[in-house]
């Protein structure tokens, strides 16, 4: 069959137009092609090679070298350790669970460690090195790298984890890292992006978490090329951080230890303050528990262990612990009372054994009374009808303002964690706080330092070093920071009469030195080292009549959570202060009896920089002081890995 | 048309024909496939295998047979039209029951020594039967809705059953490719209009219909649709193809990075880097210039196809070569469009430069026919 050549000439006009507009509509579609290719490659070039440059280098952070933290003798408190572990690479490895068999021959594993690993192994990417077990003896190490051949995709692995060499001693004030946990990440704000790793160490507590920022440092980066699977291609480059820096404490670890010896047994804490600056040469507090425990992840058990003890050790009583400074603050209320000019030194008051005021009676500890009292017998024995008077006199005011002059009701700022504000109560206080109107008995209480009143022991130290000085010492304890001396606590001569200080520094050295003062048992029989103090027993309880009427008052009849504080505070050497001393033993009983030997104990111990001669020590007591000696020479520290005292 | 119709006289027979082949065209294809087994190399990591090296190979097989069926006269392949369609569209029903599943999708036989995916060879065949019915039909019935309607199962019934396995590119490649016959030959341009307009409505449709019981798509297909018009949504799920493909594109410049120093593909944040998105390996390497410069090199092939075609006055020639043309255009295009974020990725690939054996066999055989037709063009 032949086409028409009419039909065929058409056919041929046709498929040419069609062919031309087909074409021509291929062609704009390929110039849109053309033109989408010139804006992405030549316009929005710039952009895109960013992106690919996100997408192929990763920024690793380097992990600063966390500061250190030393004593004021150079002694470390906190230190880096060098840390081994045993990793494994999958894609090395071949058959996990036959490299892991052969490993366990070598290494002593807990099946449920190994467990754990093959689990973390499998979830990973098989170029991912995953721990398999942290804090490996070096024994196990050499073993692992003896036998590598035979081990693929073992690795032994060096990192390093904070120690704290001191263990139980330091634990409140240095207090422990941990890792960072989104409890931490909501409560601060902070930008670090080395917050982000994964189980980054931070100070959780005391010295450790307030100087977090100081002792961190900064983060290296290191620019890796990884492919879109993460794996690492090779470096780039790397950018070193800024160690943290190194953190020299005021502390003296032979003191602190000694205090934390001393104190051992006790629910108890002290403080020692150099007078000269301010520093705080020990801060104890007792019982107190092993810091490294918490750094590699505490046990249930532990951890129950030591928030259900009644002792409460895992918190600093030194600085966090507030009590009724009892006693110890007659020393205010008789200033504040000569500075008011309510009174003469010399001026006597009677006391029958109580004092009546708006119809209730104030006893005083003494049921039969003191007798005429002036100043320094007031102070000497302890007489609280005196100080009620004094107090009457005075008015809450008055004394209030001459506490917190002398370091009470508000917070020291020194690095350590819930560092207490304590409280030196007045009216305005009572009524925006309590909302009660303040009654006259409120002042009757608290010019004795019972009632409202409460002080932490670093308070009562402070309190005693500006009554020693006449300064307003204020407590140091970071003394430099990378070399850095941090500025001095001297501080500035307190507007008070210094002949008023005298009288008071005489009668505390009377209750000391004096055969009727109330710590005479606890005197030092060396002239140059001889201490003035003053003690303290608040009351935790209201004692009331009809107890009073039974006999019952003997704390020993008590139960120890009901017992009276014992409290102590003194300056030593009395010629020529050098430190100021408070100590406070819960539920300890009289002050005279339980703290005061403390006290006295610890002077000596900083006075002598060591174990005392048995002849500073009254002949009675220096059999048992011996063996005291002897007890804590051969103390073990809970985590103490140096021995500072040998 | 009968080969009666050919003056024989002036058609060049035995080895005389190499030298009237369309030679321009076979120089292009083989510089086109010549930059896929560069880019192979390349996103091989500089290595022959596993890649570039069966590629060549398919190659040289492939221009065998394009060479071979070049010498066989255009009249005889016109004969096996029907033929052709119908081997084709027996496979694609035997790949319903017997095909093998990749990527979620029923595509391919295992022949042994190579998968065939009877949807490409359906692309030849459909576009040689719908050239010889057009050639059979008389010029005037063309438009008659009876003759229209015949074309329509032609294209429409394989398409049915590529859509089923599911393989949305090809599809679209098999409608548009049969539909740009129906236009060349000269079909009225209201049927084109009502058709273009019943896709509008589809796609509304397939829209609507999207989380009813009677959904038109599969989920993936909405999921892909869905990351084509906001890559940026999910960047690291559905989207993470089509965002890495344009940052690779993109961070090419002018010049590229530079043979093999591309590290999008490098590091393995292209996807199918060797297959459907070469060509982002290829605009990252060698920049706007070296895109453009393949751009050309499709299009070149194309005019030259044009140009066959205008210049025969075999009906059937100069339609099957337009279809040929038109598929091969629609395969880069589609798929040039995809990588770079103007079109949904529907798994087309790059012709003759993606590593994949169907592909470049049918894409040279097809070249085979339309070198056929230039060869035995009537003078």
């Amino acid at each position: 069959m032949r086409r028409p050549p009419k039909d065929t000439l058409e056919s041929n006009r046709i498929v040419t137009r069609r062919a031309l507009v087909m074409g021509a509509a291929q062609l704009g579609l390929m110039g849109a092609l053309g033109l989408r290719m010139q804006s992405m490659q030549i316009e929005h070039a710039d952009e895109f090679r960013l992106l690919a440059e996100e997408n192929r280098i990763n920024v690793r952070l380097l992990p600063p070298d966390r500061g250190l933290i030393f004593d004021i003798n150079g002694v470390p408190l906190a230190v880096n350790e060098q840390n081994y572990r045993i990793v494994m690479v999958r894609e090395d490895a071949g058959d996990i669970e036959e490299v892991l068999g052969r490993l366990t021959k070598l290494v002593d594993l807990p099946d449920e460690v190994v467990a754990r690993a093959i689990e973390e192994i499998n979830r990973r990417s098989p170029f991912v090195p995953v721990t398999i077990v942290d804090r490996v003896s070096w024994e196990d190490i050499a073993k692992v790298t003896v036998n590598a051949p035979a081990l693929p995709g073992i690795i032994a692995d060096v990192g390093l984890s904070r120690h704290y060499p001191q263990g139980a001693d330091t634990a409140h004030v240095v207090g422990y890292v941990g890792p960072v946990s989104d409890y931490d990440l909501s409560r601060i704000d902070d930008q670090d992006p080395l917050l982000q790793i994964p189980k980054f160490q931070i100070g959780k507590t005391g010295v450790e978490n307030k100087l977090e920022q100081t002792l961190r440092g900064s983060a290296g980066t290191r620019r890796i090329e990884v492919n879109a699977l993460g794996r690492v291609m090779r470096e780039l480059d790397r950018i070193e951080g800024q160690s943290g820096a190194d953190v020299q404490l005021t502390l003296d670890m032979k003191l602190q230890s000694y205090v934390e010896a001393r104190l051992e047994g006790e629910s108890a804490a002290a403080v020692v303050m150099d007078l000269e600056n301010g520093d705080l040469r020990a801060i104890g507090s007792a019982p107190t528990f092993d810091p490294n425990l918490f750094v590699r992840g505490i046990s249930v058990a532990d951890w129950r262990g030591l928030n259900e003890d009644i002792y409460r050790p895992l918190s600093a009583k030194s600085v966090q612990g507030t009590y009724p400074p009892g006693s110890t603050f007659k020393m205010i209320t008789a200033l504040a009372a000569l500075e008011a000019g309510v009174l003469t030194p010399e001026e006597t008051i009677y006391c029958r054994g109580f004092t009546e005021v708006s119809g209730t009676r104030f006893h005083c500890w003494r049921s039969s009374g003191h007798g005429n009292v002036n100043l320094h017998e007031s102070l000497k024995q302890s007489c609280d009808c005196y100080y009620y008077e004094l107090g009457l006199r005075t008015g809450i005011e008055n004394i209030a303002a001459m506490a917190r002059k002398m370091g009470l009701g508000l917070r020291h700022d020194i690095p350590m964690s819930a560092v207490a504000s304590g409280l030196a109560p007045d009216r305005v206080w009572k009524r925006e706080v309590r909302g009660e109107e303040w009654r006259i008995g409120d002042t009757v209480n608290a010019s004795i330092g019972q009632g409202y009143v409460l002080a932490s022991p670093l308070q009562l130290a402070v309190m005693t070093a500006r009554l020693a000085t006449g300064r307003s010492i204020t407590p140091r304890l970071v003394h430099s920071i990378n070399g850095i001396e941090q500025p001095s606590g001297a501080g500035e001569s307190m507007d008070v009469n210094e002949n008023f200080l005298r009288r008071i520094r005489q009668s505390m050295f009377d209750v000391n030195n004096h055969s009727r003062g109330t710590a005479y048992g606890s005197r030092i029989v060396v002239d140059e080292a001889r201490m003035a103090g003053k003690t303290g027993t608040s009351q935790v309880r209201r004692i009331t009549p009809e107890e009073r009427a039974r006999g019952v008052t003997s704390n020993s009849d008590l139960p120890w959570e009901r017992r009276d504080h014992a409290l102590w505070v003194n300056f030593a050497p009395f010629d020529n202060p050098r430190y100021a001393v408070a100590v406070i033993v819960e539920h300890g009983g009289g002050g005279s009896t339980a703290a005061a030997p403390i006290g006295r104990d610890i002077t000596l111990q900083a006075l002598y920089d060591g174990e005392p001669p048995l002849s500073a020590y009254p002949s009675n007591v220096r059999g048992r002081i011996a063996e005291q000696q002897e007890r804590i020479r051969n103390r073990v520290v809970a985590g103490q890995t140096t021995n500072t005292r040998a | 048309m009968s080969y009666l119709e050919y003056n024989a006289r002036y058609v060049p027979v035995g080895f005389r024909k190499l030298l009237y082949l369309n030679w321009p065209v076979i120089i292009l294809l083989t510089a086109v496939s010549g930059a896929g087994f560069l880019m192979l190399y390349s996103v091989a990591g500089g290595s022959a295998t596993p890649w570039m090296e069966p590629q060549i190979k398919r190659f040289g097989l492939g221009m065998a047979l394009m060479l071979t069926i070049a010498m066989v006269p255009i009249w005889f392949w016109r004969n096996m039209a029907a033929l052709a369609y119908i081997v084709s569209f027996l496979l694609l029903i035997a790949v319903e029951f017997f095909g093998s599943t990749g990527m979620g999708a029923q595509r391919w036989i295992d022949l042994g020594f190579m998968r065939l995916q009877p949807s490409e060879l359906m692309k030849v065949g459909m576009v040689m039967l719908l050239a010889a019915y057009y050639d059979w039909l008389p010029l005037k019935k063309a438009s008659h809705p009876f003759w229209v309607l015949i074309p329509l199962f032609i294209i429409v019934l394989p398409t049915l059953l590529v859509l089923s396995q599911p393989d949305l590119g090809t599809a679209i490649l098999l409608v548009a490719g049969g539909g740009a016959v129906m236009f060349m030959a000269g079909v009225h341009w209201a049927y084109f209009a009502t058709v273009i307009a019943a896709v509008i409505g589809t796609v509304v449709a397939v829209f609507e219909s999207r989380g009813t019981a009677w959904q038109l798509l599969q989920d993936y297909q909405y999921r892909r649709i869905d990351t084509f018009l906001d890559p940026s949504n999910d960047p690291l799920g559905a989207g993470y193809h089509i965002t890495q493909a344009k940052i690779a594109l993109g961070s090419g410049g002018w010049t590229g990075r530079g043979f093999m120093q591309g590290t999008q593909s490098r590091l393995n944040f292209l996807p199918e880097k060797h297959t459907d998105f070469i060509f982002t390996t290829l605009a990252e390497e060698f920049g706007f210039i070296g895109a453009f410069a393949l751009l050309s090199l499709y299009a070149l092939i194309v005019l030259f196809c044009v140009i066959s075609a205008i210049n025969n006055k075999d009906r059937f020639a100069s339609l099957l070569t337009l279809g040929v043309a038109m598929t091969f255009f629609l395969y880069f295009a589609v798929n040039m469009s995809m990588v770079m974020g103007l079109a949904p990725v529907v798994g087309v690939p790059l012709p003759l430069v993606s590593y994949g054996g169907s592909a470049m066999l049918v894409l040279l055989i097809a070249f085979g026919l339309v070198q056929s037709a230039h060869v035995h063009r009537p003078r």
